[in-house]
């Protein structure tokens, strides 16, 4: 894939000691205390759905990237993330997969969309998923454009890959080249869509060709190094969910602190490869730096369902037990899980739940015996303190760079 | 029946009309198939026999039989004993999707009437399969129907067949062959002892015993409230998080899902611990406790001793080495229980509470019978 999302790294780890810490800082947050007390909810899959949930201190509002001017007027804050493309291209199957978990067999009844649909979610990241008519022009001045793209956070282009693409790569190069001077800092995320159903060669020379052809007219034009990215997508596997990882994480102003954090873990524990997911989308928002491939990001993903869905039977509301209080206080409040497995050389996982919305997930060889828990066990708390403190919550901690040591 | 091995072979028979999903059951149950995988799956010629070593001392002799019409009268006819005699179970599948239901019905009670001749003592389960492809609220009713229609045309078998309605896209599967499972193990009743006692020792809230390979369910105890569970397909359900959980880790790590199985899998919350591990040579024990480490330390030790008295019943080779074995095993566990004694300093108190009990299990308690 296109290695331009790395660009973030550039950045200092050192950046949020001067974040501003008052806007955030002062919203008391309720924590869980909507939750029954004593009821330890935890792994909840349907609590964005819950009308009331407690929606968790947006993470400092993302300050660059987003194209917004320090002075525009405030909206809600929240990062957002606009679904392009021509019509039929997938976009409404793409949110619905991936934010309402509809099965994607199932998205071949979904309707034409004739307006824009406008979703939230609040999970770990508070952002706004708008997906468009294909059909609209956008740049009609009857349009607000402003109040379309003020806020955006990425603007993500589908296109059919399977489909006659020239006049979708037309209609993207306008849209970028339009909103070049307004807002030249949008990040335009190209997702070359539908692949599942080309052959091999076909797929990488199909996604090829747009890149080419998008990376041409825009220089020819005049724009070198447009920020524009491109994923290869398809909703019957993970790499959708791979995608938008890749997009939201461009969103994190502290990625690179939370990289350099799992960095940190990884090295002290001996782990391969960490993840740092948001449960209910299934999109992980941090790994470490070392090289991902997408096996190992299903199986992550895959683990998360075990858990979950295993949370789900045994996590049922019983009856308040009786004589058990000693229990409730040894209990786990985060849940934690292990695998291992039966032969040797094979990888070991294990998961800890972050707070409601983020699960750690660590892939270790052989190398780092199950033995070793009881270490991962406290460096891993010693990196949840950390996160604690880069996305201060009720606590009015001051937000330090921190690492394990 | 009893050989000197004492090693059950069962005949488990698998008809049906072609094409109305007997392989691609069996592929999933028993060979690790996606569900996905199965439009691989071509007609089967003739006979496909296929030994599945369930739990040890149970052999599964199954024997899925191609559904083409000149198949089947063939069985009828020329194979009439060599197929139909000495048969366990009878599974026979029916698409709920087929056009010509009748004429399935009929060729069903012609196969009811030869195993009625040669095999009167068997037990017949009909799975009507394919229920995916029905409305979902049409389901039940359809089903009835056509339960009550078939049963009506299951001669001696009326009062003793079992229908089940089944599809591969959901847990359905496993619900229905866990009760075939269930019904051809011959020492249920003791195995449920034994996870009953084990039950209490270790104050599980549930235990549920599973076979490796196919992750079916072998037996349950249930104690106290976990009876009032809400999910009542649970068993099913871990069934089916179990292998598809197994099929993710063979297509990432490379491993064939045969030997992708997992030493142990914990899962801890504030509600609930969970863990399923090894259990015997074929079988995994998943248990579900209360919160608290303690528990669950003395939980995973007591299991541990209790294994050798599980293998035996697993394996029951010779005629009576009840005694012998199992002295010699609880003396080894004693051994066992000290050294991990020393180790234990967390979950002591709770450990030395309950240590002594699993050894009594393999003393006296257990297998007399």
């Amino acid at each position: 894939m296109d290695s331009s999302h790395r660009r973030l790294s550039a950045h200092s780890q050192r950046s949020h000691p001067d974040e501003p810490l008052s806007e955030h800082g002062e919203a008391p947050q309720a924590g869980s205390s909507r939750l029954k007390p004593g009821a330890q909810l935890t792994l909840m899959r349907y609590l964005q759905d819950l009308p009331d949930a407690d929606v968790p201190p947006s993470p400092v509002p993302p300050r660059y990237h987003t194209g917004r001017l320090p002075n525009s007027k405030a909206g809600d804050g929240k990062p957002r993330l606009l679904l392009m493309g021509q019509r039929r291209s997938g976009k409404s199957s793409i949110s619905s997969v991936v934010f309402h978990k509809l099965p994607p067999s199932e998205t071949l009844y979904i309707e034409t969309t004739t307006r824009i649909k406008k979703e939230s979610m609040h999970s770990f990241m508070d952002f706004q998923v708008w997906d468009f008519p294909g059909h609209l022009d956008y740049f009609d001045p009857a349009f607000d454009v402003d109040n379309i793209f003020e806020e955006i956070g990425a603007l993500i282009w589908v296109i059919d890959a399977q489909d006659e693409y020239l006049e979708a790569i037309m209609r993207l190069n306008m849209t970028i080249l339009n909103l070049q001077n307004s807002y030249p800092n949008i990040n335009v995320e190209v997702f070359v869509h539908k692949v599942d159903g080309l052959s091999e060669d076909y797929k990488s020379d199909t996604f090829r060709d747009i890149i080419q052809r998008v990376q041409d007219e825009l220089s020819d034009n005049g724009y070198e190094n447009a920020p524009v990215s491109f994923y290869q997508t398809s909703i019957y596997d993970h790499s959708i969910f791979e995608a938008f990882s890749k997009v939201i994480q461009k969103l994190i102003p502290q990625l690179p602190t939370l990289e350099a954090l799992l960095n940190s873990l990884c090295s002290t524990c001996h782990i391969e490869k960490a993840y740092l997911f948001d449960i209910m989308s299934k999109i992980y928002i941090a790994t470490d730096t070392s090289p991902t491939d997408i096996g190992s990001y299903e199986i992550c993903s895959d683990y998360i369902d075990v858990v979950i869905d295993v949370s789900e039977i045994y996590g049922w509301d019983r009856p308040a037990e009786n004589g058990h209080s000693e229990i409730a206080e040894t209990g786990n409040n985060d849940a934690e899980s292990l695998i291992t497995m039966e032969r040797k050389g094979n990888n070991y996982l294990y998961l800890r739940e972050i707070n409601k919305y983020l699960a750690l997930i660590c892939l270790m060889g052989d190398d780092s015996p199950a033995e070793k828990k009881a270490v991962i066990d406290y460096n891993v708390g010693v990196f949840q303190a950390a996160l604690k403190q880069v996305f201060p919550r009720a606590e009015r901690d001051v937000p330090q760079t921190t690492s394990e040591e | 029946m009893n050989t000197g091995k004492r090693q059950k072979q069962r005949k488990v028979l698998l008809m049906g009309k072609s094409g109305a999903g007997k392989s691609s059951m069996r592929s999933i149950v028993f060979s690790n198939y996606v569900a996905k995988d199965v439009r691989r799956l071509g007609a089967t010629i003739d006979v496909e026999h296929s030994n599945i070593k369930f739990m040890g001392n149970l052999m599964l002799n199954l024997w899925d039989c191609g559904g083409q019409d000149g198949f089947v009268e063939n069985y009828l006819n020329h194979q009439r004993n060599h197929v139909f005699g000495s048969v366990a179970v009878l599974i026979f599948v029916f698409d709920i999707e087929s056009r010509e239901f009748p004429a399935d019905v009929i060729s069903y009670s012609n196969i009811i009437r030869a195993l009625q001749e040669c095999s009167p003592g068997a037990k017949v389960f009909v799975l009507i399969h394919k229920m995916d492809l029905v409305q979902a609220r049409l389901r039940a009713q359809l089903f009835d129907e056509r339960a009550e229609y078939i049963r009506t045309a299951s001669e001696s078998f009326r009062d003793s067949v079992d229908f089940f309605p089944t599809s591969i896209w959901d847990q359905s599967l496993y619900k229905a062959w866990t009760q075939i499972i269930y019904f051809l193990i011959p020492n249920a009743a003791t195995i449920e002892g034994l996870l009953q006692q084990l039950a209490e020792v270790i104050d599980a809230r549930e235990l549920i015993l599973y076979e490796r390979t196919t992750c079916l369910m072998v037996t349950h105890v249930t104690r106290g409230e976990e009876g009032q569970n809400p999910f009542t397909d649970r068993f099913e359900r871990i069934s089916s998080i179990l292998k598809t959980h197994k099929q993710s880790m063979a297509k990432h790590t490379g491993i064939p899902a045969g030997s992708a199985n997992f030493a142990e899998m914990q899962i801890k919350t504030g509600r609930f611990m969970f863990f399923i591990t090894r259990l015997t040579e074929n079988t995994n024990l998943a248990a579900s406790i209360p919160p608290s480490e303690q528990v669950f330390n003395a939980a995973r030790v007591n299991i541990l001793l209790v294994r050798p008295k599980f293998a035996e019943l697993d394996i029951a080779s010779k005629p009576r080495p009840g005694i012998q074995q199992a002295f010699a095993h609880s003396a080894e566990s004693d051994r066992d229980r000290d050294r991990l004694r020393d180790h234990s300093a967390g979950g002591e108190s709770e450990y030395r509470g309950k240590g002594k009990e699993p050894v009594s299990i393999g003393m006296g308690g257990g297998f007399d019978g």
